[in-house]
């Protein structure tokens, strides 16, 4: 045999074999949140041809942006937790800590901005328990945010006596129009499209987020802590300050829902949020999120989020119980995760 | 010039004495090989000076001033960098941004300060350039070969102007023609003033560019010769304990 193969081969092929870098196209289709927008738009086309008279239209649009509002703004809060390899099961109870301690002093006569400094107080000082308890005490998410979740459930129903508080003393206008209210753009054919305050806040929000995550320090951080904690550490990043203001932040979007649907809804009660940390997770991981951390991105969570109520409205639509539906939402959680595993293994 | 001192510096995890009082003295322009078995003690005593667990006791000393690191950032302070022996890297980002991550490029945007991924980029483009490596910026590092991830690892010891350099089995990985650019870079990061501990299973690379050799054994330093007064066979027997101490 002849072996005077040039050495030139071997770099040949192994510039051949060897990982190009990707084009946007395939990018896109590897990506998740690419896959569940198709999702929400094959839904949204199918639904409208279903039901050409109650899902198309404006007044349907307003509500469906609104009720899944409270959750993207959580995902915001959420997605930072999973980025760095956490959890937070605590922030359904968040809510309802919150709801019932700023309806109490609503009721007792306060202004609507001492409520709202005393809501997002609330959450602040949840947040830096977990963070403190998770980062420097290094005690796993799961078992400190579910102490939190007890914990946090409990003193709402004692705050409120097991109550529904829906008075709301002087400030009760501004207090509801601040959750409730809603921003009216006239089309140019004349006809007016309405958006929710909690939809505006969302849109804002994960427009700051999806910022931070790309263009600051601290959002580069958190994909490095999820993606090796370790070298994270070594390399001189601030890990265990990260880690707690990831689960800080958690908390004050919980705080944040809280108080727009506390105000929305016009009432306070310990049974506001209650399952919505399900909600939330699945929003996020159905976001193309990685539980293990290191993966995700702000415009995740808001589709993952606009892709569970959808489901809902639409299971709604084709008169399937509506018992049913925590059974799809555990579905697409337990398929998203199956998804990003195919995924993983492919690029590893 | 600068020196690096550790005197009397021992390390116990629980009940595992990994160091037991070592001495070591560099100097700028050296090179030293640090040798010994698996389990000797290399990775944990250059972890020691690069800040990222404490001495069980000694000292430190720089230009003969006791320092204390409480982090590795401390270490990096006083120009010392570090090459890990599991390279430190997050699998999930860009080679740029792991060689410059904790100390991200920035730049400004109105008032705000914003990461700066076309320096990070460009920057990192030519520090691969200089090793030589074929490594890319913006390929994932999860994607990437074992020399290309040291290269990642290296590259960061090169944003500073470090006056100690310590490589933990930088050429373990890499094929024989990287394994000459890291050697050739080690020589020019000599040459440049500078001083490097490299620790190596691999003779002739320690022959190659050391000027000094140490060879730990069960966390005891039991050689530190001068490359000419010593050979491999010599270094090989004070590895495996054939001889005593030299
Ligand atoms: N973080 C740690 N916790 C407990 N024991 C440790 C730790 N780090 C190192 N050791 C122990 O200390 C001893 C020395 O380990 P070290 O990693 O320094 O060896 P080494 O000389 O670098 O070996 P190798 O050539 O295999 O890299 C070993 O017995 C190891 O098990
Ligand atoms: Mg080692």
């Amino acid at each position: 045999m002849q072996s005077s193969k040039p050495l030139q081969t071997s770099v040949a092929i192994e510039e051949v074999t060897g990982l190009r870098e990707r084009t946007v196209l395939e990018r896109l289709l590897t990506s998740q949140p690419f896959w569940v927008t198709v999702a929400v738009i094959l839904i949204c086309i199918v639904t409208s041809i279903k039901e050409p008279n109650s899902f198309p239209t404006l007044a349907n649009f307003f509500n469906t942006t609104r009720n899944f509002s409270s959750i993207g703004i959580m995902a915001i809060g959420m997605t930072a937790v999973i980025l760095t390899g956490g959890i937070d099961l605590s922030v359904g109870s968040v809510m309802a800590l919150v709801s019932t301690t700023v309806a109490r002093l609503l009721e007792a006569g306060y202004g609507w901005e001492s409520a709202w400094a005393m809501g997002l107080g609330v959450g602040l000082i949840c947040g830096l328990i977990n963070g403190y308890l998770i980062a420097y005490v290094k005690l796993p998410p799961f078992v400190v945010t579910l102490g939190m979740l007890s914990i946090a459930r409990s003193l709402g129903v004692v705050i409120s006596q097991g109550r529904v508080i829906y008075e709301f003393g002087p400030d009760a206008e501004t207090f509801k129009w601040i959750g409730g209210g809603w921003l009216d753009l006239t089309l140019p054919n004349g006809s007016v499209l309405s958006l929710s305050h909690q939809f505006l806040l969302l849109i804002v929000l994960s427009i700051i987020f999806a910022f931070v995550l790309k263009w600051t320090s601290w959002g580069r951080w958190l994909y490095a802590i999820g993606g090796n904690e370790n070298a994270a550490r070594l390399t001189g990043i601030p890990v265990d300050r990260v880690k707690l203001q990831a689960y800080v932040l958690c908390s004050l979007t919980a705080a944040l829902a809280s108080l727009m649907l506390t105000g929305y809804a016009g009432s306070g009660t310990s049974g506001l949020g209650r399952g919505y940390e399900l909600y939330v997770i699945a929003a996020v991981v159905i976001g193309g999120a990685n539980l293990m951390g290191g993966a995700g991105g702000a415009y995740g969570g808001f589709i993952g989020a606009a892709l569970i109520f959808l489901i809902r409205n639409s299971l709604i639509m084709f008169g399937v119980e509506a018992n049913w539906y925590e059974f799809f939402v555990g579905l697409f959680i337990i398929f998203a995760v199956l998804l990003e595993r195919i995924r993983g293994r492919k690029a590893g | 010039m600068a020196s690096l001192e550790l005197v009397g510096i021992a390390k116990h995890f629980g009940a595992i004495e990994a160091l037991r009082g070592v001495d070591l003295r560099l100097e700028s322009g050296e090179v030293l090989g640090l040798m010994g078995d698996n389990g000797a003690g290399k990775s944990t005593l250059v972890k020691i000076i690069a800040g990222n667990f404490p001495p069980s006791a000694g000292e430190i000393r720089i230009d003969g001033r006791p320092v204390q690191f409480h982090k590795p950032v401390d270490a990096r302070r006083e120009g010392i960098e570090i090459v890990y022996q599991d390279l430190a890297l997050c699998d999930n980002m860009t080679a740029a941004e792991n060689v410059f991550l904790g100390r991200e490029l920035k730049r400004n945007w109105g008032f705000l300060k914003i990461v700066d991924y076309r320096a990070m980029y460009d920057r990192a483009a030519e520090l691969f350039g200089e090793l030589k490596s074929e490594t890319r910026p913006r390929d994932l590092v999860r994607q990437m070969s074992g020399g290309q991830r040291q290269a990642v690892a290296i590259a960061r010891t090169r944003l500073s102007e470090p006056d100690f350099v310590l490589m933990d089995e930088p050429t373990a990985a890499i094929s024989v023609r990287q394994v000459a650019e890291v050697l050739d870079l080690i020589r020019r990061v000599r040459d440049a003033g500078h001083a490097v501990i490299l620790i190596s299973h691999r003779m002739p690379d320690v022959f190659a560019v050391c000027s000094r050799v140490a060879v730990l054994r069960r966390g005891t330093k039991v050689a530190d010769k001068r490359i000419e007064d010593t050979s491999p066979e010599e270094v090989t027997g004070l590895i495996t304990g054939a001889i005593a101490s030299a």
